[in-house]
């Protein structure tokens, strides 16, 4: 059980795929300038990466390794489709917000590594638990980036004014460029925050 | 006893360079900052107070960071040596005279944090920090960055429009009648009573404190030359293409004069650190950042190109050096 909560638990801070693995940084950055799509892309490819893992790890002793990565790509691009049949029948806007990324979910570098590295060598639910914490991980890292994103360069959050009129918000939040500063600066925070970390529990180890 | 009669100092053995210049970057900086301060003023008492506060707000929030990021980093704190000084009043001189304020001090703020110090501090940075500052300004607030002051500027016309907003708006016609006559247009340019930036308009101020960079020889003469000439000589054959139909019809001494190009040339683009080093290279790098101004003036959407042509061309600096490598002494190929 141990075991399970730190597979858990790498996803989210020490291996977090956005802010340490540097994977999947293109929708980090195309759709996170709202939460509502951050959320919305973050939790579709948290169940899209649970999904696959299991169902690569359940796999994982009939496929031949010579035609392993394109037995994964359609398992990812089978999950993906159901993924966007539902969004596109019960939120049609969020939907079209999404776009083209919720298509190149198929593609994302995380979900193909999680299955390459964890999910073909391990057992179900461990895989599964994997999947689930990447996922989060990943769901995570873009809420946070965009609720910064939406609250200083649109003065919202969730579409709700949050800040007053005095407030002129900073349109390159929104754009881009923002978001690429952005996420250089979490990066460097994220590492900060995680050394400081290891460093104290080195020194409690010592004590 | 013939031991005494012999130099010390070439007995002494150390390791290169033996031949020191006398100047430092503080004695630079400062240089720089004198020369542009007269145009400072100037934009200070034309535009008024407004103009005034943004540039205060600009200069020592630049100074406030520099000491802040220094003092996270733990390096030696530098804010003395008019460096930070200088990008806070670059990029203020760049900006709109109704600004509010405190936009001046995020400017500095993406200048200084970002563009400078991100990239490794003073002399690391790639791109020229003033007009990174500037371009962040103009994406996050552009109405407040194209809303400029209503002035008089002839003599019943009432205009809120900078020379080349008008010319890209309403044509050239339009504007020599705002300002009476082509004589007089010029005769204002020249003498900077004009709508635009804080700093950019006196251009009779602003030459007299570039000639006197590149008589100190901290700027090589042939960057303002060759970047205003192809500016001049583009806008003079492509120019009134648009209104009259016939090359060679446009307005070089207009264009010379107009928008950010004087400070640009003169203060901008002679960055040391974000130039090419040889001057093959810095060259290169003027005649690509008038040709893009050029462009951008004519047929981009903005109106006025100096401040993306010349952060186009830094990050075609270290290109620029590596083509025009000088051969190396002795060896062949």
């Amino acid at each position: 059980m141990n075991n399970l909560w730190l597979t858990f638990k790498k996803g989210l801070v020490e291996e977090n795929p956005v802010f340490v693995l540097a994977l999947s940084l293109c929708p980090a950055l195309a759709v996170t300038a709202s939460v509502i799509t951050s959320l919305t892309m973050g939790l579709s490819v948290m169940f899209v990466i649970t999904a696959n893992n299991m169902v690569v790890s359940l796999s994982r002793k009939i496929v031949n390794p010579k035609v392993r990565v394109p037995v994964y790509i359609t398992s990812i691009a089978t999950i993906v489709t159901v993924v966007q049949l539902s969004l596109q029948a019960f939120a049609p806007a969020l939907y079209k917000a999404l776009g083209i990324y919720l298509a190149l979910i198929v593609v994302f570098a995380i979900i193909l590594a999680r299955a390459e590295v964890f999910a073909s060598k391990n057992k179900v639910i461990p895989s599964m638990v994997d999947g689930l914490g990447m996922g989060a991980g990943f769901c995570l890292a873009l809420v946070i980036i965009g609720c910064i994103r939406e609250l200083l360069g649109n003065g919202s959050l969730l579409g709700i004014p949050i800040i007053g009129d005095w407030y002129d918000p900073a349109l390159i939040f929104i754009l881009p460029a923002g978001g690429f500063m952005l996420i250089g600066y979490m990066v460097a925070g994220w590492k900060m925050w995680t050394t400081h970390m290891e460093k104290k529990k080195a020194e409690r180890g010592e004590a | 006893m013939a031991e005494e009669k012999i130099n010390k100092e070439l007995f002494n053995v150390s390791i290169s360079p033996h031949i020191r210049s006398k100047e430092s970057i503080s004695k630079i900086m400062w240089t720089v900052n004198i020369t542009l301060l007269p145009a400072a003023l100037f934009g200070a008492y034309y535009f008024g107070l407004n103009a005034l506060m943004v540039m205060v707000v600009g200069v020592l929030s630049a100074v406030l960071f520099e000491y802040l990021v220094q003092k996270i980093r733990k390096k030696p704190i530098t804010i003395a040596d008019g460096s930070a000084v200088l990008t806070g009043l670059l990029l203020t001189m760049c900006l709109p005279p109704t600004l509010p304020p405190y936009m001046a001090a995020v400017g500095s703020f993406i200048a200084i944090v970002i563009a400078k110090h991100a990239m490794g501090g003073l002399g690391q940075n790639i791109f020229n920090p003033a007009h990174i500052g500037r371009a962040a300004l103009m994406v996050s607030w552009p109405v407040a960055m194209t809303t400029w002051s209503s002035m008089t500027t002839s003599i019943d016309v009432v205009s809120a429009a900078t020379p080349l907003n008008m010319l890209k708006q309403q044509g050239y016609g339009a504007l020599i009648d705002t300002f009476g006559s082509a004589g007089n247009m010029y005769q204002a340019m020249f003498l900077g009573f004009r709508n635009g930036s804080i700093g950019e308009t006196c251009t009779v101020l602003l030459i007299l404190g570039g000639l006197f960079l590149i008589y100190k020889g901290y700027v090589n003469w042939q960057v303002p030359v060759i970047m205003i000439a192809t500016v001049a000589v583009g806008t003079w054959a492509f120019g009134g293409l648009k209104e009259f139909g016939t090359l060679f019809s446009g307005d070089p001494i207009f264009h010379m004069m107009a928008g950010g190009l004087i400070i640009g040339a003169f203060f901008m683009a002679t960055d040391m650190v974000t130039i090419p080093i040889t001057k093959k290279g810095q060259i290169i790098f003027a005649l690509g950042a008038g040709i893009l101004t050029v462009l951008i003036r004519l047929k981009g959407g903005y109106p006025e190109g100096v401040c993306y042509a010349i952060l186009l061309m830094n990050c075609l600096t270290p290109l620029i050096d590596r083509f025009v490598q000088p051969k190396k002494f002795g060896v062949r190929g």
